[in-house]
């Protein structure tokens, strides 16, 4: 009741508040903000990082554009490089899972070809958390 | 065999009662859905702030401890997480209130006390969190939603409060 009466009346809950109120409302407004973009920001990745099996077959800048022919267990596949972003262009496997994710640009994003045993995990220059390897 | 008697105080007696309609507010709550796993209203702190200004502030963390401990009975979740986070949401957000309510009552009002004991409280429950129950840094994702909430439900809160009290804070003011 005490809540509809504010809708009601709004001039009451402006009343209501003291100038120590606003300044703490405000400065927390500030704060959520600021929270919000440090800790959701989806930083732009610069490096992506291929693994074949087990190791880790090679890291490449995302800035140029270039193609890697890759032999994984099943056969070749490509991946592309080009504008900041990175792709699974052609694999050997049934499901095609890793070609559908399409273009990868977000640090942590990653693509896996489980039949191929091909992955590739784009990293920052600081590296963020991933929840895969917890 | 001679009956056992405590002697309890008039100051008891309202802090029994006190607790009562927190505990109640409590479970009022405990039945309302929540959208997200931890976003509560969190009304059961409108008593504990209310009860802040009307009878001093440690009749205040009488009733707020009390409130933990009786509704977690109440609700069968005595000692587990949901209790230890509640009950460290409670200590960090009376904390809290001790030191708001020493802010000039001139300039700080219900309102300001409500907000801040709601980020206490959620901060004292991400913590307990992040060091106990999941221990990996990916709930700093959770923390801009949680804080947001915090604002919103410890503003109305505190609005609530403050008609609650009528002008009695104010007094307190002009008296300071």
């Amino acid at each position: 009741m005490l809540v509809l009466n504010f809708l009601r009346y709004p001039k009451q809950l402006i009343n209501e508040l003291l100038i120590g109120d606003w300044l703490i409302i405000i400065l927390s407004l500030v704060g959520i903000f600021y929270l919000f973009q440090s800790l959701w920001t989806n930083e732009h990745a610069t490096k992506v990082q291929i693994s074949v099996g087990n190791e880790i077959y090679a890291t490449y800048s995302l800035n140029q554009q270039r193609e890697i022919h890759l032999h994984g267990k099943l056969g070749d596949a490509v991946i592309s490089i080009s504008q900041g972003k990175a792709r699974f262009s052609q694999s050997p496997c049934n499901t095609q899972y890793c070609v559908h994710q399409g273009w990868l640009s977000h640090a942590g994003q990653v693509a896996i070809c489980l039949p191929n045993q091909i992955s590739l995990e784009l990293l920052a220059e600081r590296k963020l958390y991933d929840s895969l390897s917890y | 065999m001679k009956p056992i008697q405590i002697k309890t105080s008039a100051d008891d007696h309202r802090i029994a009662k006190l607790a009562a309609f927190a505990i109640a507010l409590h479970m009022l709550e405990a039945v309302i859905p929540s959208p997200l796993p931890g976003v509560k209203p969190g009304i059961a702190n409108i008593v504990t702030l209310y009860v802040l200004y009307q009878y001093g502030y440690n009749t205040a963390a009488w009733v707020s401890i009390l409130r933990v401990f009786a509704s977690s009975l109440l609700l069968g979740q005595f000692l587990s997480p949901t209790f230890v986070l509640s009950l460290s949401g409670a200590i960090f957000s009376l904390g809290i209130l001790w030191l708001a309510f020493k802010l000039p009552k001139k300039y700080f009002g219900p309102v300001s006390l409500s907000v801040l004991a709601a980020f206490a409280h959620i901060a004292g429950q991400l913590i307990m969190v992040r060091l106990w129950l999941i221990p990996h840094a990916g709930v700093a994702y959770l923390v801009p939603i949680f804080a947001l909430a915090a604002l919103f439900f410890g503003l109305v809160n505190g609005l609530i409060t403050s008609r609650l009290l009528a002008n009695d804070w104010r007094k307190m003011a002009n008296n300071e």
